[in-house]
């Protein structure tokens, strides 16, 4: 028997993790925006993901629709409980939305769009990185609702994974301009990469030393025997991609790092998966308890399984129609 | 927390849910006529090789991109305020309504983004034909998006094919058809649909006009103002009788909500009188200083003169809506649905005179309605919605039972970087589209890359070199 809560737990899975690897450059792009040159510098920085972002962002009106549909238990406890968070993330988003085309229309204004983009895109990303922290360190829940404060998620733990997202995104958007952009903009995103990512290294592993000390589920899950012998693979495989990511660096290779660190990112998801799993809202509601009934289960896994192939190969196409490396006034 | 902290709490998160979704609104009521007229003007280009198609298409095609951005970003905050802010509505109702909001992020949202980038900078890059499918891919996808929002909205109004488990939630019966298309989703996917090819035309023709009032001549200016006033004369009288039809689908349906509409406080055994101006006095349950005419009510909403009516004292008074409010803006709505119709008759009897370009106040009235599309989606709305209370799910769930267990310090500060927030960026976004419609429309216009030659390149950039290859 198919367990459709666990397919759907999939879905919702993979639409955060499709989100985290497409927004996220792009957001880190946000990040890093002010250490750019104004002029071709920025233009073609802000070039490089106009064509694409709108799609990346879908991912998350997916993640968060899917879970109101297949899990809304979890999004009705879920959301109030990170209610400032969340709106600070959506406030940050919208800034950096209209920036993209807002600074190409007023020329005069454009330092306040090139602000509002950064500002939006890291407030956004500090945003998803608390939501994370704050999930992981547990929320007060009541029989089928939040029964919190409205500053509980604010915690050390929760900004030190809002931090530690910030790096992440920026070192993808660095990857991202190695890879599609060339000349200064490609030397300076060089540079950002190699610091970037020595303090990712650091940020990830003080999360995953504080993360142990949080519940004592996430303790037993990665050191005890023998599942240790499993779980010791993520910290040893993301060791070797960083030493993999670094030398492409230093090789100044040019789609190698991207890669890499999405790869980096995959294991930290691979990581969270360890801790949380089967839960929705970590140690405190697991997905079976939090699912929609089995017909709207069915009726959406219909829809998802034709259309998600459909989307991934379209959107792919809309990367192909823009490959390549871009320049001031667009692709080439 | 009080109960008065409560009620306090309620009464922003449905402040800031009206205003949110009001200011949303607004976008797509314009992106989904504004697709199709791009598909058009790109379809008639390709058809007839005249370039005055291509340069319409370029002149909106730049508007097009800033309220789409407006769209998506306003539109991404309501797919997460419903959980933030109802969070017992979002469990309760999510098993019937979130699979169907799941699908229009499958077949819609992911549709138009994934065009969207073509579309606005793709011209060079995939050929003509390609570009025209993306063009129609985002125009499709703007109706489909508006098909399943449109049929959760109706399944709020007139809950169907639905059935309640242990947990109190609302979940899915045997029949999906049965929720997607509850009775009142038909009327009201028509009547929205048209609704928004009208606030477009409307915009256009306000647009078209002010340049013909400055030169009549204007080849691109003649486009516009004459394929706008088409849509007023055909699709305004249109929307009249499918208004009428969802009116009356509503009183089958909703009958309470006519009644607010209708300011009717007391029920008419022997024929209601439709009140034309007044109002309405909730404390008192009479509507003062009423203008009305005898009857008239009774034979639009039962096709007889004599029919009897229920009034509001047939309801008990905590399951009325606010009556001023659903009153005046159904009033607001159908005034300016008539001057709509009416501008469309002028049109045409201009257009047959042969003076379609030359009729100044033709023109000026038409400038004058430019944003009479925006007013009426959202007083449509504003009826339909209101109208809807004192429930979430129509008889169903109470608007008070829905919401999140939020403190009200929380959502009073929220609700006001909502506010500021929008008010800034959104309020900038419309003057940088009053600042490119003020521009007339040009034989040469720039696509969005600031340059002519090229359809359609990349986002304009200010460093761009003239002349350089691409």
């Amino acid at each position: 028997m198919i367990d459709l809560t666990v397919i759907w737990a999939g879905i919702i899975g993979f639409a955060v993790v499709a989100y985290v690897i497409m927004d996220g450059f792009d957001l880190g792009i946000g990040i890093l925006f002010p250490r750019f040159k104004v002029g071709p510098e920025r233009d073609t920085a802000m070039n490089s993901i106009a064509p694409v972002w709108d799609g990346n962002e879908t991912w998350l009106v997916l993640g968060g629709g899917g879970l109101m549909a297949a899990f809304p238990m979890a999004y009705a406890i879920v959301l109030p409980a990170l209610y400032a968070p969340l709106i600070a993330m959506l406030l940050g988003l919208v800034l950096r939305g209209v920036a993209f085309e807002f600074r190409w229309r007023d020329p005069a204004h454009r330092p306040i769009w090139d602000m509002a983009f950064t500002v939006g895109s890291t407030v956004a990303t500090f945003a998803q990185g608390v939501t994370l922290g704050a999930l992981l360190q547990g929320i007060t829940v009541e029989g089928r609702a939040y029964a919190g404060g409205w500053w509980e998620w604010l915690t050390p733990f929760s900004c030190l994974t809002g931090f530690g997202l910030v790096i992440g995104y920026a070192l993808l958007g660095a990857g991202w301009l190695i890879w599609k952009t060339e000349g200064p903009l490609q030397d300076q995103a060089y540079r950002f990469a190699s610091r970037l990512g020595i303090a990712l290294l650091i940020v990830i592993a003080l999360v995953s030393l504080a993360t142990l000390r949080l519940e004592a589920q996430y303790y037993q899950r990665w050191l005890s025997w023998p599942g240790i012998l499993a779980t010791s693979q993520v910290p040893l495989a993301s060791l070797i991609v960083t030493v993999l990511f670094f030398r492409s660096v230093k090789r100044r290779q040019e789609a190698a790092p991207f890669f890499y660190v999405l790869g980096l990112f995959g294991l930290c998801i691979v990581g969270l998966g360890v801790s949380i799993w089967p839960d929705v809202i970590p140690a405190r509601v697991t997905i079976w308890a939090a699912a929609a009934p089995e017909r709207s289960q069915v009726f959406m896994l219909i829809g998802a399984g034709i259309l998600v192939p459909v989307i991934l190969a379209y959107t792919g196409w809309a990367y192909w129609v823009f490959r390549g490396k871009v320049g001031t006034d667009g692709y080439h | 927390m009080s109960s008065m902290d409560n009620e306090l709490a309620l009464i922003l998160a449905r402040v800031q849910f009206a205003f949110t979704v009001s200011f949303h609104f607004l976008f797509p009521a314009f992106t989904i006529g504004l697709a199709s007229f791009l598909a058009v003007l790109e379809g008639l280009w390709l058809a007839t090789g005249k370039s005055v198609y291509a340069n319409v298409f370029r002149y909106w095609l730049k508007i097009f991109a800033i309220v789409f951005a407006m769209g998506v970003v306003s539109g991404i905050v309501m797919s997460y305020q419903f959980g933030t802010n109802w969070s017992v509505f979002s469990d309760k109702a999510g098993p019937v309504i979130g699979p169907l909001m799941a699908y229009e992020v499958l077949t819609a949202f992911f549709l138009e983004a994934g065009f969207l980038g073509v579309m606005l900078f793709g011209m060079n890059k995939v050929g003509k034909g390609l570009h025209f499918t993306a063009t129609c891919a985002v125009a499709v996808g703007t109706f489909i998006s508006a098909f399943w929002i449109l049929s959760v909205n109706s399944w709020m109004q007139t809950p169907t094919g639905y059935e309640i488990n242990a947990a109190g939630q609302f979940v899915p019966g045997p029949s999906w058809a049965a929720i997607i298309f509850n009775p009142s989703f038909p009327y009201r996917l028509v009547h929205t649909t048209i609704a928004a090819y009208l606030t477009t035309a409307f915009a256009v023709g306000a647009v078209g006009a002010w340049h013909l009032l400055k030169d009549r001549d204007n080849p691109g200016a003649r486009v516009m103002f004459s394929m706008a006033m088409w849509m007023a004369a055909i699709v305004a009288p249109i929307q009249i009788f499918v208004g009428d039809l969802h009116g009356l689908n509503t009183l089958e349906h909703q009958p309470v909500k006519i009644m607010a509409m209708e300011g009717h406080y007391e029920s008419h055994p022997d024929g209601a009188p439709l009140i034309l101006f007044g109002i309405p006095n909730s404390a008192e349950k009479r509507v003062d200083f009423a203008v009305e005419i005898p009857k008239l009510s009774s034979l639009i909403l039962k096709h007889d003169l004599n029919a009897p009516l229920a009034g509001l004292d047939s309801v008990p008074d905590e399951d009325e809506p606010p009556v001023g409010i659903v009153f005046w803006s159904f009033r607001i709505m159908v005034g300016l649905g008539m001057a709509m119709a009416g501008l469309g008759l002028w049109s045409l009897i201009a257009r047959a005179s042969k003076k379609l370009y030359d009729w100044t106040w033709m023109h000026r009235a038409a400038v004058l309605l430019g944003p009479s599309g925006f007013i009426a989606v959202i007083a449509g709305w504003v009826t339909t919605e209101v109208g809807r209370q004192p429930f979430t799910v129509y008889g169903l769930l109470r608007t008070a039972d829905s919401a999140s267990p939020l403190d009200a310090p929380a959502v009073a500060v929220s609700l006001a970087a909502f506010v500021i927030t929008y008010f800034a960026v959104f309020g900038a976004g419309v003057w940088y589209i009053f600042h490119l419609a003020k521009k007339p429309p040009e034989a040469h216009e720039a696509g969005l890359d600031g340059k002519p030659i090229r359809s359609a390149g990349i986002t304009p950039a200010p460093a761009v070199i003239e002349g350089e290859p691409s």
